[in-house]
């Protein structure tokens, strides 16, 4: 090439471009932005719950490496000489003492102390809230079980991932939680107790916990929580996001905004407006001052030690287990502790996993769903989904039960036995409850459909009747009230087959009929008005 | 669609074929296709476009000054300085300054950006094709074809003792994986059967480090306590206070109802381990009229008047008492360790004796 043509074509193209055609050749950027730069989003309020837990991950890992620039992960005790001056002089360890100068000493630490707890109360409270939007809309259906797996071990984690940094500061109400957890753990049949001195380097609380805890708490389960993230992601961009069904929003495509530039800027300045949210509340609401509790020692605690937001169903669990314990053969059982932690806790979370495999197992159905359910044209998913709810919260209730006896003077062994009982029946009524309004407004839906929309318009018949009158839909509603697909429950089948030979019917079946019927039987949903009922009430006399 | 493997005749139809728009008279609730774009006044108005982009101007720049709002704060504000702030009360000043200028000149750029799409781009809904995620059914021969062939040449399925040991190897390998964490602790051998208490330890009271004497111990009082010789400063004080700490009451003698703490008590004073038999939260709450403790983690109630037996809540059994004793000079000792393991069950606890 001749110096005239480089210099040429150097002064054609802009700068920009020149870059783009550096790394394309060495990265084939062009051909990942033409897939994906006016790649399509659908635009909905609930779509933006899962950015609100990616933002605040990412401000989670920003302001947590700051604290690792001052934190000093030991247990070595050292005597305070900061400037907070009622615990000069005082023993602590050297955690406790690096979070108070952190607190005091830093300008701007406790700002960023307080951002990162908020960030993290805020992370997991959206996981939660994420992933009922997407149970609630049947959002986790194939093809995306995966990522509904991903999601729920992010939350999981995330809890782990709070309780270790939660427990950082050495603090006597972190210091109740470990050792709370220790007593958890060697609650564990047979390898409780080692595992309880393989955690603590022996016997609790050691001089180990806290640097233990630190490389789980900012490497390890961040790392994990890193690539589980990354992968969601990828999986979120592969399938396209769903929609809910409207006008011109079919399974086959995807309606909304390009990323570049509609959705680029909604969400990128939706970080900046969770971002500044957060750091808001860190400005004007303070949150875990360990100054004011103390550091931690085995033998003293302060009254009303409560957990973060999202580990207090355990507690709840705790609380209102009766305190069974079985000695035999020289050994104990601690099933009060067991039970509660040990087998229901996991249980809690396992069947939010185990969900979307249930149900595509109950309808049989091996499509791919890429539009939304309304959460009313699934009572039965739904009903679960709150009752689940329910479950959880009545063991947050549980989980406070002493604030609860003090600031509403109730009694203690009252609230106990209302928390036992409503851990058996609020679910279930929760669920019934529920699923009969779910059916309601199926009802209206289809009343909707077939008589039109109450106008509010009070008309006086000939004959001196009052009716209201009621308005057409348009097509454009007509269409998203009844898009929604509608099963039938699954029968069992003849009992014998084409050649005359009894079949043997297994018993996973028969429980499928089953819990297929209680989906969708008769009574379990309200049939959609077909275009024949319309039709034949259209025709005729307009409304009524 | 991929109905292919579906063995379900219930599987609801899917009517509205994509993009297809049906005539109305058959089909009235059959997709009409999407919607007409509707104009903002943005796209319109000129004026009022101008007064969008203003806007957005506006909220950077109110952004950019807060940064600088949050340098000054930085430099100029004393680092202990307390104010009041109306409704929340006194607050840090550098925390309130920082956090708020910070936190306003993030929130102005998230608002800024987000006024400018919902005002100045586009808004015209787009549709884009979905393609089935499954493979064609000649990719999908083509794939297991070559994994055959692959697996082929390898010779793995023919050449057993490669196979057989290769396994063995891998399998073997995580286990000096699973030996190398055998160091993460020692064993738990009969640690927690042990306190420092053994006999002829002094009972120090925890808050003047001044050896008890029975007089010392009012009834109705509540009084904790460690062995003799064991300091703060030590080395190992967290996890020796961990299961050593005591608790001590007075009871009239004639008000104990077990045989066995009357035993172990010393003129109606009793000592029993701080420690709950549930989690291990320290006891912290004494009632002195019916000499109840109460545990403030999960509420466990235990009668000290009776053996420290549970009344209510989820410990699964009764505190361990200390046996104690007067010596010669007229202080308080233990007369030996607890009889049974202190705070929460373990596997090895076994039975209470
Ligand atoms: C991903 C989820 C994470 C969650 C939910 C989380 C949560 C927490 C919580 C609740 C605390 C206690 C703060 C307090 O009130 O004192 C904490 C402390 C801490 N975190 Fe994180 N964190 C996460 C990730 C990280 C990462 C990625 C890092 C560093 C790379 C980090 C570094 C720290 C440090 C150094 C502390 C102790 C300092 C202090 O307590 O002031 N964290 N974390
Ligand atoms: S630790 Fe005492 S009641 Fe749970």
């Amino acid at each position: 090439m001749s110096s005239t043509t480089r210099n040429a074509s150097r002064r054609q193209a802009p700068a920009g471009e020149r870059v783009a055609d550096w790394a394309d050749g060495r990265l084939g950027v062009y051909s990942l932005a033409k897939s994906n730069m006016r790649k399509i989003f659908p635009d909905h309020w609930s779509f933006m719950l899962g950015e609100v837990c990616l933002y605040s991950f990412i401000i989670i890992i920003l302001t947590g490496v700051y604290l690792t620039l001052f934190f000093h992960p030991s247990m070595n005790e050292v005597v305070y000489h900061g400037s907070y001056v009622p615990l000069q002089g005082q023993l602590m360890s050297e955690a406790f003492n690096s979070t108070l100068h952190i607190s005091f000493d830093v300008r701007g630490g406790l700002l960023i102390r307080q951002i990162h707890h908020w960030a993290a109360l805020i992370f997991i409270g959206g996981m939660l809230v994420h992933m009922m939007r997407v149970f609630f809309t049947g959002a986790f259906r194939k093809p995306r079980e995966v990522n509904w797996i991903f999601g729920f071990l992010l939350l999981v984690l995330g809890m782990f991932t709070g309780f270790t940094g939660y427990s950082l500061p050495d603090d006597l109400l972190s210091g109740t939680g470990v050792r709370f957890m220790e007593g958890a753990i060697l609650s564990t049949p047979i390898v409780g107790t080692y595992m309880s001195f393989f955690l603590f380097g022996g016997e609790f609380p050691g001089g180990d916990f806290v640097a233990r805890f630190y490389t789980v708490h900012i490497l390890l389960l961040p790392g994990i929580m890193m690539g589980l993230l990354v992968g969601h992601l990828i999986l979120v961009f592969y399938h396209k996001h769903t929609q809910f069904a409207g006008p011109g929003r079919t399974e086959k495509n995807v309606v909304g905004m390009p990323l570049l530039p509609v959705y680029m800027a909604k969400a990128g300045g939706f970080f900046f407006l969770v971002f500044g949210v957060i750091a808001i509340i860190a400005a004007i609401a303070s949150i875990n001052p360990i100054w004011a509790i103390g550091p931690y020692r085995p033998d003293q605690v302060s009254t009303g030690a409560q957990p973060d937001w999202y580990m207090g169903f355990s507690e709840g669990l705790i609380r209102v287990m009766p305190g069974w314990e079985i000695n035999f053969l020289g050994h104990t059982l601690v099933l009060g502790v067991a039970i509660p932690l040990i087998v229901v806790f996991p249980l809690v979370l396992v069947v939010i996993a185990v969900y979307p495999f249930l149900e595509a197992w109950v309808t049989g159905d091996r499509r791919e769903h890429h539009i939304l359910d309304r959460p009313r044209n699934a009572p039965t998913r739904t009903g679960l989904g709150v009752a689940w709810l329910t479950w959880y919260f009545v063991m947050l209730v549980g989980g406070g039960n002493d604030l609860w006896a003090t600031h509403f003077h109730l009694s203690i062994n009252s609230i106990t036995w209302f928390v036992r009982i409503a851990f058996f029946v609020a679910p279930v009524l929760a669920f019934l409850v529920t699923k009969r309004i779910c059916l309601g407004l199926q009802r209206r839906d289809r009343d909707k459909v077939l008589h039109g929309r109450e106008s509010g318009i009070i008309k006086r018949l000939p004959h001196g009747e009052f009716i209201e009158v009621h308005e057409p839909l348009d097509a454009d509603q007509l269409h998203t009230l009844t898009a929604h697909e509608q099963y039938e429950p699954a029968q069992l089948g003849p009992a014998v087959d084409e050649n005359g030979v009894e079949r043997q019917v297994s018993r996973g079946e028969k429980l499928r009929t089953k819990l297929s019927k209680g989906y969708y039987g008769e009574g379990n949903q309200i049939p959609k008005p077909t275009v024949e009922e319309y039709k034949e009430i259209t025709s005729g006399h307009g409304h009524h | 669609m991929s109905n292919h493997d579906i063995p379900e005749e219930n599987l609801p139809e899917r009517s509205t074929a994509h993009g297809e728009v049906s005539v109305p008279d058959e089909n009235p609730f059959a997709d009409p296709g999407l919607p007409p774009h509707e104009h903002r006044i943005q796209d319109i108005d000129e004026g009022a476009a101008r007064r969008s982009e203003r806007t957005v101007a506006l909220l950077f720049t109110i952004s950019m000054l807060c940064t600088v709002g949050f340098i000054a704060s930085y430099f100029a504000i004393p680092r202990d300085k307390s104010i009041f702030v109306f409704p929340i009360g006194h607050i840090n000043a550098m925390n309130f300054a920082l956090g708020l200028t910070l936190g306003v000149a993030l929130f102005c750029i998230g608002a800024g950006a987000v006024h400018w799409a919902r005002t100045l781009m586009s808004d015209v809904e787009i549709a884009d094709e979905r393609h089935a995620i499954e493979a064609d059914p000649e990719t999908k021969q083509k794939v297991l074809a070559d994994f055959a062939q692959g697996a082929k040449e390898s010779a793995l399925g023919r050449r057993g003792l490669i196979r057989t040991t290769m396994f063995g190897a891998l399998a073997l390998l995580p286990l000096s994986g699973v030996f190398l964490l055998g160091g993460l602790g020692p064993k738990p051998e009969e640690k927690l059967r042990h306190t420092l208490w053994a006999k002829g330890k002094l009972l120090v009271n925890m808050n003047t480090d001044q050896p008890l004497r029975p007089a010392d111990i009012p009834v109705g009082s509540l009084t904790f306590a460690k062995p003799d010789g064991l300091e703060e400063s030590d080395e190992d004080f967290q996890q020796q206070i961990a299961k050593a700490a005591l608790m001590i009451i007075r009871i009239q003698p004639e008000n104990i109802k077990d045989k066995r703490e009357l035993d172990w008590s010393h003129d109606g004073i009793v000592a029993y381990s701080k420690i709950c038999t549930h989690v291990g939260c320290p006891i912290s709450l004494y009632e002195q009229q019916t000499h109840h403790v109460l545990c403030p983690c999960h509420q466990s109630t235990f009668d000290l008047s009776d053996g420290g037996r549970v009344l209510f809540g989820p410990a699964g059994h009764a505190l361990p008492q200390l046996h104690i004793g007067v010596n010669q000079d007229g202080f308080l000792e233990a007369r030996g360790d607890f009889a049974e393991p202190v705070g929460p069950a373990f596997w090895e606890r076994g039975a209470e004796k």
